[in-house]
């Protein structure tokens, strides 16, 4: 089996993002990258199906970014994965969720493809587009956010399980498909360290967008439907108000009349 | 925050001390506190180290293990140590005794039945020298070696041995010259020993002040049959082969005790942010700035001597001196940071609710086993003359 990881390398959620003065973008400087966390479920999905199905599957991951990417490539090699195309161009940096996404689309499609992993959303934007696009582009079907996954005997089909409000929803699909992987799904695995030493000696291979036959023009910022305007910070948290020097049932009525009229959340 | 990252080193070695970082993180610190208090050795958290590739770091390739340089090692071992020393001493013990006895001495069957499973981290091992009676007086050991048709026979005690009661395999130091023809320390020898040989008793674990998630006990070896080939390398020859892992071994404690006091700064630089008195942070009193200050300045420079001490190892340099000097250094920084953690933390950090208490009764220890921090300087004094 063909199964390709879609991986996204994104700030570490330990990062504390900063926001450009001019609200052009957030600083890049001191920002740890690391693999967006759905996507290390799909990674472990990945792995796990290649286990299970053995013979001669393969798990490729496909990235889009810049040259830093290929540190996380490295990482999902060491968890496992076989080989990778990451997908580098300048072009790209600014590019909206479908341009990232006929880049994929297209890389996978040179590449061939039985199954397709993906993680939910990033966890950057938080978008949650790409993976979807991916699915329509590649003309497949797609079910995202998927807790369980099983595949049967003969690989034709996959029932996956997503949770709803209240309840379980099974789904049976027809493979080729993308699945967008939620936490829960499963456990990644560690890089090991014999992981690592052999990650280095796998192939990734690099591609820009001629070499996928697309025009920056349209796949790439130029071409984007949505322009960010600006990145604004989040407001500062303020200051507590404490009520003092009142009697409970005064300083009650007070609290409930600040967070109904004030706070607004009651 | 000065945590441990190297210029220079290479995307393999940077991964390695992430993946050193994350699992740390995620597998020991939290769970350290509740370890100490109870005792627990956690073999289980152990055996997935080993399966990742923590127990044959620089082991070569050929014996399974892989092949890293010593600085990388190094970084690994601090980043373990930092989340729970108790963790580290399993693992530096066992990457830089063992295995540099074996990688070193070891015959083609002896790599083959022990080296490989010790680097796959299917085999914990460990290393007995101290005696009751011998301590920083190594030579002087009294454990006696028998040598009969079939093989040896072992008799005597071991003192504080590293998971004597917790490894697969011990390697000890005893006596093969005889009594009225006494050799001194070239009396002794090295032997491969599995904990499950009759005649090997590992005793009840000692009550320690510190590292209490690790196994330290002593060792009874009463009429302790081994296989003639439980002896590794020539006859005589323990005694050399025990300062040699012991000169990769201070490395460790070194990295062990950068680890200790790196911990115990960010605690504190958190802390005295947080903290208030007199109406501003604890950081904001030029007191507590420079206090600071020198526990920074003091680690890094504590890592700075165990790498150059690691560099010159790989270059194949005897490292005695620097290995004493690393030892000697970063252990004593661990304590005197740690010190200084408790009093920024003030009564907080007499209490067991708080880290820094673990912290520093972890340190103390970094200046008394592998050599004493008097021995230490013994040895850095003899190498000047």
């Amino acid at each position: 089996m063909k199964i390709i990881v879609i991986l996204k390398q994104v700030p570490d959620s330990e990062t504390k993002i900063k926001v450009k003065g001019d609200g052009s973008g957030i600083e890049t400087d001191g920002i740890k990258y690391v693999i967006s966390p759905y996507d290390e479920y799909a990674v472990e999905e990945a792995l796990k199906l290649k286990e299970k199905a053995g013979g001669d599957s393969t798990v490729t991951v496909v990235s889009a970014g810049p040259d830093r990417t290929v540190e996380s490539i490295r990482t999902a090699l060491a968890m496992g994965a076989d080989a990778a195309v990451h997908v580098n161009d300048p072009a790209l940096e600014g590019a909206d969720s479908l341009g990232v996404a006929r880049a994929l689309a297209k890389a996978i499609q040179d590449n061939g493809f039985d199954i397709i992993f993906a993680g939910k959303q990033g966890i950057d934007q938080d978008n949650s587009q790409v993976p979807s696009a991916v699915a329509e582009l590649l003309d497949i079907p797609q079910v995202n956010i998927i807790a369980k996954f099983e595949i049967t005997e003969d690989k034709s089909k996959a029932t996956v399980s997503r949770r709803i409000e209240g309840g379980e929803e099974t789904i049976e699909t027809s493979l080729p498909a993308l699945f967008g992987c939620e936490k829960g799904l499963n456990e990644p695995r560690y890089a090991s360290l014999p992981g690592i030493m052999k990650a280095k000696k796998k192939p990734v291979k690099t591609v820009d967008l001629a070499g996928l036959g697309l025009d920056a023009g349209e796949v790439g910022a130029a071409g984007s439907h949505v322009k960010i305007l600006k990145w604004i910070p989040l407001p500062e948290r303020q200051a507590g108000k404490i009520l003092q020097g009142m009697e409970t049932a005064e300083a009650s009525k007070e609290l409930v009349r600040l967070l109904r009229e004030e706070a607004k959340v009651i | 925050m000065p945590t441990a990252t190297e210029a220079g080193l290479s995307d393999t070695q940077r991964q390695v001390v992430e993946l050193a970082r994350e699992f740390a993180r995620e597998r020991i610190e939290p769970f350290a506190a509740e370890w100490d208090r109870t005792s627990h050795f956690p073999r289980d958290v152990i055996d997935e180290m080993g399966k990742l590739g923590f127990f044959g770091m620089t082991t070569p390739e050929e014996y399974d293990g892989m092949g890293l340089d010593t600085v990388t090692y190094l970084l690994a071992l601090e980043e373990v140590a930092a989340a729970d020393a108790a963790i580290a001493v399993s693992m530096g013990i066992h990457n830089a005794i063992p295995t540099t006895m074996l990688v070193k001495h070891g015959t083609t069957e002896q790599r083959e039945r022990w080296l490989k499973p010790m680097a796959r981290g299917e085999l914990l091992a460990g290393f007995a020298l101290s005696e009751a009676e011998a301590g920083s007086d190594a030579a002087s050991l009294a454990a006696q070696a028998t040598k009969e048709k079939q093989g040896w026979v072992l008799n005597g005690a071991k003192a504080w041995a590293t998971n004597a009661g917790t490894a697969d395999l011990m390697m000890i130091m005893a006596r093969t010259d005889q009594t009225g023809a006494r050799r001194g320390a070239k009396g002794i020898s090295t032997f491969i020993v599995p904990t499950d040989s009759p005649g090997y008793t590992a005793c009840k674990p000692e009550d320690k002040m510190g590292l209490r998630a690790s196994n330290t006990a002593a060792i009874e070896l009463s009429d302790c049959r081994l296989p003639a080939d439980a002896l590794l390398g020539d006859g005589g020859m323990g005694f050399v082969y025990a300062m040699e892992g012991l000169d990769a071994g201070r490395l460790g404690i070194g990295a062990q005790g950068v680890g200790i006091a790196r911990r115990a700064l960010e605690h504190c630089i958190r802390y005295t942010a947080e903290r208030r008195q007199f109406e501003k942070p604890l950081h904001d009193f030029q007191a507590v700035q420079f206090k600071l200050a020198d526990m920074a300045t003091r680690i890094e420079a504590a890592r700075a001597l165990a790498h150059r001490a690691a560099v010159r190892k790989d270059a194949g340099e005897n490292v005695g001196m620097h290995a004493s000097m690393a030892k000697l250094f970063a252990s004593e920084t661990a304590m005197w940071v740690t010190t200084q953690a408790i009093q920024l933390f003030g009564g907080y950090g007499y209490m067991r609710d708080f880290p820094v208490e673990k912290l520093f009764r972890d340190a103390k220890v970094t200046e008394i086993y592998e050599g004493t921090s008097e021995i230490q300087r013994l040895v850095i004094a003899r190498a000047l003359r």
